[in-house]
């Protein structure tokens, strides 16, 4: 894990120079690093290299960009075309933070207070090779987060069905090898500890998709702990297909004891009138919770390893010195933190999937205790 | 606030990515594999009922060859002694026969010795008597012609009964 912490360090330090030689005034931009890992991205960018003239040569490996307007149709093409947003292509512009900067567009603000560009996004162009915010462009491109995961779960596809082959090749006379090994007891425990405590009977109808949660979420997880690369699980959108996918899931499996017990609480005429709003507020709630918890418990993790290695050119814009030498006890911190990353990994799928399994157990609770009654 | 708002592209992706895993995955990874896990379990549980059943089954047999054992046992003992007596039971009988036998002999022998013995006498007597009677013819021959001579040869025939006798 110590070795991953150097590439770090090597991307940074580069970007340091990118900084100096950019403004020089503003040193080291902790901020923008942090935001340029969080954030999705139209390419992997690992690192500027400075050239002798003060001009930076970004290296990164461009992505494909996929983009819809309603007049002009689809639009397909790299994203190295863009030339990190120094030019436009077919009528778009990748809109970079400096191009901002330098155009007044980052301090824009709508009506309602909002910023009206945001950074790294695609926008439409006018004639002029103005970005247009009132032309509405999808971008479904393979960004960062995407061909990561499709990368993991392309991998992932590869492992469960190599594995179910071997299962279906050795019958049950043969004791499990290699990675089944590794597999077998994840997908028990999401049997046993997940599955059948909280759905009882009907775990068997909800297994293959809590299985199939658990283990996007988990190599997702861990793909995001390469350095390097992008933050799939730590992205509001990704968190958010999750949670909605729970919501309809849990929707389904209600009954009318659930909506009963919402639309008609056991207590008081006058309390229901509190109550009911509460409780239909409740079965957003829950959902919502799920959404935000892996959401920020992923980001949270990236974000403090990548602050404490910005730490060190923090330290080192004051004096070159104070960077060397607060520079291991920054990589001890960000080792530290990575270990219980890896830990996090797993519990927040384990998390995810285990609240989902609860709230569909609750969906359905009231056949159970009918159940029990006779 | 970038951090918190969505992007329409990798909700869709996400989306399609998970519709997509979940469907191949249902049925190419978690089917199989479910039921094989299953499956093995119950194999297992089968297995382990199995045994035990071979290990009550083991220990019933176990303690019927223990019983048949101690029978066995039991039955060698009976048989032995059975022999021993029947043995004892013939060497006595033997004894008894060799014993009954042998005195059977001794009487017989007696007997015929004591045939003997008397045959033996009964000839001696005879020839005694005939002795007796011829000299009593030769001594009253004698006698008739003389006296004297009667007398000597009286003595004589005494002597060659003496010398007889002596013989």
């Amino acid at each position: 894990m110590a070795q991953h912490d150097p590439s770090h360090e090597g991307g940074d330090e580069s970007k340091v120079g990118v900084s100096e030689g950019h403004a020089k005034k503003e040193g080291f931009d902790a901020n923008e690093v942090i935001f340029d890992h969080i954030m999705d991205a139209h390419e992997y960018h690992f690192l500027d290299i400075t050239a002798a003239d003060g001009t930076k040569k970004p290296i990164g490996i461009p992505l494909p960009v996929i983009l819809y307007q309603k007049e002009n149709g689809f639009s397909v093409f790299m994203s190295s075309k863009f030339h990190h947003g120094h030019t436009i292509h077919e009528g778009y512009r990748l809109l970079d933070r400096h191009y901002m900067h330098e155009n007044g567009l980052d301090t824009l603000k709508s009506a309602s207070g909002m910023a009206v560009y945001k950074a790294g996004q695609v926008y439409a162009v006018d004639v002029e090779g103005k970005p247009r915010p009132d032309v509405q462009v999808f971008d479904l491109s393979l960004t960062r987060n995407v061909t990561q995961m499709l990368l993991a779960l392309a991998l992932l596809t590869w492992i469960l069905v190599g594995i179910a082959s071997k299962y279906k090749r050795n019958g049950v006379g043969k004791a499990p090898s290699g990675i089944q090994n590794a597999i077998e007891p994840m997908i028990t425990f999401v049997r046993d500890e997940v599955a059948k405590p909280n759905l009882g009977k009907k775990h068997e109808r909800y297994l293959p998709y809590l299985l199939t949660v658990f283990f996007f979420i988990l190599i997702n997880n861990i793909f995001g702990l390469i350095p390097g690369s992008a933050n799939v699980t730590g992205n509001i959108a990704f968190t958010m297909v999750f949670a909605l996918i729970s919501f309809v899931v849990i929707l389904i499996s209600t009954n009318k004891h659930f909506w009963s017990h919402i639309f008609n609480p056991p207590v008081p005429g006058f309390v229901k009138g509190i109550l009911v709003p509460v409780e239909i507020l409740g079965i957003i709630t829950k959902p919502f919770a799920l959404m935000i918890r892996l959401f920020a418990n992923m980001m949270a993790g990236h974000i403090i390893i990548i602050c404490l290695i910005s730490l060190i050119f923090i330290f080192g814009g004051l004096s070159t010195g104070i960077g060397w030498g607060f520079s291991p006890v920054s990589i001890a911190f960000a080792v530290f933190i990575y270990v219980i990353e890896v830990m996090v990994a797993f519990i927040q799928a384990f998390i995810f999937t285990n609240l989902t399994a609860v709230f569909i157990g609750q969906a359905f609770e009231g056949e159970h205790h009918e159940e029990g009654h006779h | 606030m970038d951090l918190l708002t969505p992007s329409f592209g990798l909700i869709i992706w996400t989306l399609l990515a998970f519709l997509i895993v979940l469907f191949v995955l249902r049925k190419f990874a978690w089917g199989p594999i479910l039921s094989a896990l299953n499956e093995r379990e119950r194999t297992i549980a089968d297995s382990l009922a199995t045994a035990e059943k071979v290990k009550t089954e083991m220990a019933q047999l176990k303690s019927e060859n223990e019983a048949l054992l101690a029978k066995a046992r039991e039955e060698r003992t009976a048989m032995l002694k059975e022999a021993k007596d029947t043995k004892d039971k013939i060497i006595s009988e033997a004894k008894e026969q060799a014993k009954f036998e042998a005195g059977k002999i001794m009487a017989d022998a007696n007997i015929a010795l004591q045939n003997q013995k008397m045959a033996a006498l009964t000839d001696v007597k005879n020839q005694i008597g005939n002795m007796v009677i011829e000299i009593s013819e030769k001594v009253i021959r004698r006698s008739l012609e003389h006296k004297s001579e009667q007398e000597n040869y009286i003595r004589q025939l005494a002597d060659d009964v003496q010398l007889l006798g002596k013989r």
